[in-house]
């Protein structure tokens, strides 16, 4: 996790709000940084996480959190960590019984799905063990990205129904938190992203936007302050 | 302001916007339609019942009926906790209500429905469900009713947001951030014209509203129009005055390019006992005289 996020948002490992949806939105850069900064601090935080990676591949983040402090191999062991890589996870599905749901099964239907399937995936893996004891402090759902579903072929009411649902469970019932990320494609005419970007702005409790700048990166914080504040970029 | 929304029954739109949100001022006029004494039904397809129910008292909460759409709308837990007949039934079961006295239902929140529905079917049952109920009984009372609706701006486009605001009765678009929120409510009643206001307002923790400052009505806006008005032609530094001969000589003229007959005579000039004109034609060694008459197919 980047300690300067953490003291602009108030936040450490230790005392964080539950409850809450966080959106990450990049503009015209790669707001992967933030992701990574996510699902280091919630491990680091000891809550369990579901991580929904759509983006790039298991080692990819693995090596990434490696430099943050964290070891996605270990936490998946420990089961603090479900990880769902899509890239490896969308090839298996045709190898897979129709029979028996399969998180990314809309990929197999021919007209426009829903992700009933994924969003049993991550309650299935977020809800507690019958027993009730659990030696996480809380669960979180961490999704890399949501403007690859739409590319997918997916509409941007079914990936809101999905977040709808998936806010009731995570963060309602289970009490625990949301963190997406959505690109913001302000020039193309991409009606669906902003139909997708807007909705769940209205429904985040927190909005994180990357913007990218000619001298470097910045970053506004919108919700709580905004204040651009240009700093290098990350590493 | 407030009091001016709830004075009549039909369709209020709350439009708000990803930079100013709506949802406090919804709950503000519900509780103060509850403090009235009406029944409130909430169609609750955004938030959880807690957050919905957070700032209202137990007083306010004992009229609220919350129809909860948030948890499993479409069915997907099989739990047994959805509801069974869906957002457009569950509508229509409102539509129904046979509960006497005023009723105030809210929406939270119309691009919800907008999203599931067909724009369509949702317009036509928002009609239905903003008509006055006919009490049954002996008196046969007509229980006005109220529809509260909230809309999120950026996510429709302008022919849904065009077909929802023909329906509404009250229009009240929320602008303005930090604190300071503004609200530009256009009232349109039958066989009158349409009105303006303007409030700056901020919703308080416990959803009362803190009124700051009302800007004039529209129609106060037009200036009198007795008052005098300015000539333009003083203080310019060249003549736009004509005088008497000036005038008179504009008015003779006569333009080079207007028809008349004087001019038609001045122009023609007709040889003496000639009736008709004659045109004379010398072809070059070049001309293709074709003694066909190309208009002759022309049926004039």
């Amino acid at each position: 996790m980047f300690p300067e996020l953490n003291n602009l948002l108030g936040t450490t490992p230790d005392g964080t709000e539950q409850g809450k949806l966080t959106l990450l939105c990049d503009a015209k850069t790669d707001g992967s940084f933030l992701v990574h900064h996510f699902l280091s601090f919630y491990l680091k935080a000891n809550c369990k996480v579901c991580f929904v990676a759509l983006v790039q591949s298991f080692s990819h983040y693995n090596i990434v959190a490696q430099k943050l402090g964290v070891s996605l191999t270990a936490a998946r062991e420990q089961g603090q960590l479900v990880f769902l890589e899509g890239l490896k996870s969308s090839v298996d599905i045709f190898f897979h019984a129709q029979e028996e749901p399969h998180p990314l099964q809309f990929l197999r239907e021919a007209s426009a799905g829903n992700l009933q399937s994924l969003y049993q995936f991550v309650r299935d893996s977020l809800k507690p063990v019958d027993s009730g004891e659990t030696p996480w402090k809380f669960p979180v759902l961490l999704v890399d990205n949501l403007s690859v579903l739409l590319s997918l072929g997916l509409e941007a009411v079914a990936v809101l129904d999905f977040m709808q649902y998936c806010r009731a469970t995570v963060c309602c019932e289970l009490k625990g938190n949301v963190v997406a990320l959505v690109h913001d494609n302000r020039d193309a005419e991409d009606k669906e992203n902003g139909i997708l970007l807007n909705g769940l702005s209205h429904q985040s409790h927190l909005v994180l936007r990357a913007e990218g700048l000619a001298t470097g990166f910045c970053k506004d914080v919108h919700g709580q302050k905004s204040v651009p504040i240009p700093y290098d970029t990350f590493a | 302001m407030l009091d001016s929304l709830l004075a009549v029954g039909g369709l209020v739109l709350l439009r708000d916007s990803v930079e100013c949100e709506g949802r406090s001022l919804l709950k503000a006029l519900i509780k103060k339609s509850a403090l009235r004494g009406e029944q409130i039904h909430v169609l609750g397809c955004e938030v959880s019942e807690e957050e919905f129910r957070e700032g209202f008292g137990p007083d306010i909460n004992s009229r609220v009926v919350y129809h909860d759409l948030f948890k499993d709308p479409l069915n997907w837990s099989k739990s047994g906790e959805a509801v069974p007949e869906g957002p457009l039934g569950t509508l229509r079961t409102l539509c129904r209500r046979t509960d006497p006295g005023p009723v105030t239902i809210a929406l939270d929140s119309v691009s919800w429905l907008l999203f599931h529905l067909p724009c369509i079917t949702l317009c036509k049952t928002l009609h239905a469900l903003s008509q006055p109920s006919v009490s049954s009984g002996a008196d046969s009372l007509v229980d006005q009713v109220r529809v509260l609706g909230l809309l999120h701006e950026e996510l429709h486009g302008p022919g849904p947001m065009g077909a929802l605001s023909t329906l509404a009765q009250t229009e009240v678009t929320v602008s303005g951030k930090m604190g300071q929120t503004s609200a530009s409510i256009l009232y349109r009643r039958p066989q009158q014209r349409a009105t303006y206001q303007t409030w700056w307002f901020s919703i308080l923790p416990d959803l009362s509203v803190d009124l700051r400052e009302k800007l004039p009505l529209h129609s106060e806006l037009h200036p009198d129009p007795h008052t005098t008005q300015v000539d333009p032609t003083t203080d310019l530094t060249f003549n736009l005055h004509l005088s008497k001969k000036e005038r008179e000589a504009r008015d003779s003229l006569t333009l080079p390019f207007q028809f008349s007959s004087e001019k038609q005579q001045a122009l023609l000039r007709r040889g003496p006992g000639q009736t008709t004109s004659h045109i004379f034609y010398e072809p070059d060694a070049f001309d293709d005289v074709d003694q066909e008459d190309p208009d002759d197919d022309l049926d004039i």
